[in-house]
């Protein structure tokens, strides 16, 4: 059985020049702990679209807004938590669209939550702001769990 | 980055490459729609994109409306894998007008 391991912990600012970056750790650290190629596509889109939402709508792009990602193998899942110190949101007003309503925006959180196994906010941490969680199973190869659906 | 445009038999060709972000889509969003406020029939290659999130995709929606609502034809040309998964994630693979290849896009006429 895998033991629990923090992999990654990566601190940046609200600028989209970081979202690059962020990505290519994401696909290494899949890698690592073994993510198929359709898996590791699907938590490099979804946790790239939630910290877009941190910058656009928690930040609203203010370059001061601090973000952190902490990336973690727990059991059987690839883990990540993203933290923010913005003014606490209402979850219970993020939801996503309806497709048929074709419009620019709002398909982030139909991503996410079409791409991860779990996701949620956690009880806001210590010093405010807002923790969101999302998991990914580490599935045997075959399994169909990604992207490409 | 910059976008490139190419006039061919009447209509402007944007190719969108590489990584289409949060960084970049404002760049997509506005060649895209300066085009279509000239008036000009768009193809978007997407042969060359590697990876494209939600805010590229809300690029090409927002110029798919433009397009509609003044007559206009707007198509997606050579979607890359990576493209086409977004879209089929977002339902908006039967929404976009698509064509294999930028050849099948000008004979289809946008």
């Amino acid at each position: 059985m895998a033991l629990d391991e923090q992999l990654v912990s990566l601190t940046f600012f609200c600028r989209a020049s970081r979202l690059k970056l962020l990505r290519c750790v994401i696909r290494d650290a899949a890698e690592l702990v073994g993510l198929d190629e359709d898996a590791t596509d699907a938590v490099v889109l979804a946790v790239n679209e939630a910290c877009m939402n941190i910058m656009q709508h928690a930040y609203a792009m203010d370059p001061r807004g601090r973000i952190e990602v902490v990336i973690s193998q727990e059991k059987n899942a690839m883990v990540f938590r993203l933290r923010d110190y913005a003014k606490p949101i209402n979850t219970d007003a993020v939801e996503p669209r309806d497709l048929d309503d074709i419009r620019p925006g709002g398909l982030g959180v139909h991503f996410i939550r079409s791409l991860m196994d779990e996701c949620g906010f956690l009880d806001t941490p210590e010093g405010g702001g807002n923790l969101f969680e999302m998991k990914k199973l580490i599935n045997r190869k075959g399994d169909q769990n990604g992207v490409s659906g | 980055m910059a976008f490139p445009v190419e006039d061919k038999h009447g209509f402007s060709v944007i190719t969108l490459k590489g990584e289409v972000d949060l960084k970049n889509s404002p760049d997509a969003r506005k060649v895209i729609l300066n085009n279509l406020k000239k008036r000009r029939h768009v193809l978007v290659d997407l042969s060359g994109v590697e990876y494209i999130d939600s805010s590229g995709v809300a690029s090409l929606v927002e110029g798919l409306q433009y397009a509609r609502s003044n007559d206009l034809g707007f198509s997606l040309v050579g979607v890359s894998e990576a493209a086409m998964n977004v879209l089929r994630l977002a339902r908006l693979d039967q929404v976009f007008r698509i064509y294999a290849s930028l050849e099948d896009g000008l004979h289809g006429g946008g």
